[in-house]
């Protein structure tokens, strides 16, 4: 057994890996095949402060070694999570973290406050980087403005662990990271899915019915692997990668790029005990390499 | 309880050279406890350009043996139907949840298929019978090539048949069958192209009939997490693979 734990702002973690929202349910859908204690934390599905239908079926398109998605962020709202959802997954043996997103930063601030109020959801991951909203989402993700205004009006309405989660969609992903971190984000989280689109050829239509979907799987891999690379060496926070992590040898990718976390997303759907697989073989390979604790991985590349 | 296990093929025949029978055993134990109309999502191996799962009703199962039954319609669904006996498939599995069958009063049931459609209305078929109730089937197709396992229907019950070219029973739609004028049914179950099912579905309402239908809209987790499978109902939407496959008529936002 290595050392597994690994911290990201006051959020302490059994191990590094956790599941990617909107991969992973509430959690709960998995309990048949997951044993919790093995995640660093669960986060779960994009939160609004107000109820979303989200965008009209096809939402999904397979692609080449991936999918893209143009789900919407349907939720049930911020107040059903709090009074419905929270009481069956707050004891779940792992963090469980909260995707917060929004329209408006009073909107996210609103939504983060009652959040705040909940013992026991110890971090949010603020979605500034959803494709396939139109008002907000990665409306704000896209300059270091609006990154920069929805951080600070949530830094306000929320005192634990904030990490934002950060849009592949940029010229450079860089400078928005170094916006958040300067309005007081303890963490960076990336990335969120590559905007695509799908052809029906024989149909001649779009396949998805908004026409645009966010892009997941192993296919974004090398892509998000090298924003991790880049963006870990451009601040001081801790960063937390993912996209198209699907083996432990992935998550290790990402953790010697710099991440001091990951997160598994669309694998969840090809394996639903994959992310407990990746935290064991996280673990089986540092201990066949030698290794003690995992921070000795970490940033390891030059 | 969802089970991922990887099962093996036992028996693989080709009813069809479009279609592949599936017989598979849990090497493991004994086969999971499975409900008429959930599916599983199996995991195709060996294709390049398949990455996700794919659903697959729920042909038969018992304690031994569980059979899918195959269109091969693209990529995924034509590399099942290379498998060869002794071969694994890893299989999620019972996902969703099946159609209703009462218990108690001795009813009437209609199950009325169409193409591929008719896999999961067997194995309800087989259950609805062990339970004591009277089922009859309309099975339908665009021609008698069309209509599968029809020796295995008939010895369930009463089997009609409708074609749209007449090479098989009725000519036309099942829902054009001279049964339904002739007989009383407690309650109808559907499953197959949605255009068909929403015609049952105009019958089953204009004749006060319940009805309850299968739909399949594409997937990607099978589990209720990515809701991409979603149908508007009047509960706004909802996911197919969790709520569903199976759908009271009056939940489905169908004229
Ligand atoms: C709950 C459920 C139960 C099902 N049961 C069976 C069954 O018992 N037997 C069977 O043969 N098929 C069944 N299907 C349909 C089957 O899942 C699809 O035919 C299969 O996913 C197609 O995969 P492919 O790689 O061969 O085709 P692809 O290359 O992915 O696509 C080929 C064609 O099939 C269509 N298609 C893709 N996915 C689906 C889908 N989920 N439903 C309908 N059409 C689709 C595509 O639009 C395309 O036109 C079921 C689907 C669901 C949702
Ligand atoms: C179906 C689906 C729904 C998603 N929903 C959300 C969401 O609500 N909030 C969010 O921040 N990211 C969402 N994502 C993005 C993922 O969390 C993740 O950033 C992305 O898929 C890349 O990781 P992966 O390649 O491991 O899946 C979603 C992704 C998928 C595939
Ligand atoms: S397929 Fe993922 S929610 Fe239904």
């Amino acid at each position: 057994m290595a050392q597994l734990n690994v911290n990201i702002g006051a959020l302490q973690m059994a191990s590094p890996v956790m599941t990617a929202s909107g991969t992973f349910g509430y959690g709960l859908e998995f309990a048949d095949f997951i044993d919790f204690r093995t995640l660093g934390g669960i986060i779960v599905k994009g939160t609004t402060l107000h109820p979303r239908q989200g965008n009209p079926y096809p939402r999904m398109a397979e692609t080449a070694q991936g999918m893209l998605n143009c789900v919407g962020l349907q939720n049930p709202g911020v107040e059903h999570f709090c009074h419905d959802t929270y009481p069956l997954i707050k004891d779940l043996p792992t963090n469980v973290l909260v995707n917060v997103s929004g329209s408006s930063p009073e909107d996210y601030a609103e939504c983060a406050r009652h959040i705040n109020a909940l013992e026991q959801i110890p971090a949010i991951e603020l979605n500034i980087s959803c494709p396939n909203v139109k008002d907000g989402g990665m409306a704000f993700g896209v300059t270091c403005e609006g990154a920069a205004s929805v951080v600070r009006a949530v830094r306000q309405a929320y005192d634990k662990t904030l990490i934002v989660k950060l849009s592949p969609n940029v010229t450079s992903i860089t400078d928005i990271a170094k916006a958040v971190e300067a309005e007081g984000a303890d963490a960076v989280s990336l990335i969120n899915t590559l905007m695509g689109t799908s052809i029906d050829i024989e149909r001649r239509v779009r396949r998805l019915s908004i026409g645009t979907g966010g892009l997941s799987g192993p296919c974004v891999k090398p892509v998000a692997l090298r924003m991790v690379y880049q963006v870990a060496r451009a601040v001081q926070i801790p960063v937390v990668g993912l996209g198209g992590i699907s083996s432990a040898e992935d998550a290790i990718e990402f953790l010697m790029a710099g991440a001091t976390a990951i997160e598994v997303g669309t694998a969840n759907f090809l394996d639903p005990s994959t992310s407990q697989k990746i935290a064991e073989g996280i673990d089986e390979w540092l201990d066949r390499h030698g290794v003690q604790d995992v921070h000795e991985i970490i940033g390891c590349v030059e | 309880m969802k089970h991922i296990l990887d099962l093996r093929v036992v028996t693989v025949e080709h009813p069809r050279a479009d279609y592949v029978l599936l017989k598979l055993t849990n090497p493991a134990g004994p086969m999971p406890a499975m409900e008429p109309g959930q599916f599983v999502e199996v995991r195709v191996d060996g294709s390049a350009t398949t990455f996700l799962r794919r659903p697959i009703s729920i042909n038969h199962a018992d304690e031994q043996e569980l059979w899918l039954l195959v269109h091969c319609v693209g990529n995924g669904t034509r590399q099942l139907a290379q498998l060869q006996e002794g071969d694994t498939l890893n299989c999620l599995l019972p996902l969703g949840h099946g159609y209703t069958m009462t218990t108690g009063e001795t009813r009437h049931y209609l199950l009325i298929g169409g193409g591929v459609g008719t896999a999961p209305l067997l194995y309800l078929g087989r259950r609805l019978q062990a339970l004591g109730h009277k089922v009859s089937f309309i099975l339908g197709g665009r021609s008698a090539v069309d209509v599968l396992q029809v020796e295995l229907f008939e010895q369930l019950g009463q089997v009609y048949i409708t074609t749209n070219d007449g090479t098989l029973g009725e000519q036309g739609f099942v829902t054009q069958h001279s049964i339904l004028s002739q007989e009383h049914f407690d309650q109808i179950c559907t499953c197959g192209p949605k255009p068909m099912m929403q015609a049952v579905v105009r019958w089953a309402k204009a004749n006060g009939v319940p009805c309850e239908v299968s739909l399949e809209n594409m997937m990607a987790c099978g589990l209720g997490a990515c809701l991409c499978c979603v149908e508007q109902t009047v509960k706004g939407n909802v996911c197919v693979c969790k709520e569903g496959p199976v759908f009271d008529m009056n939940e489905l936002n169908w004229e």
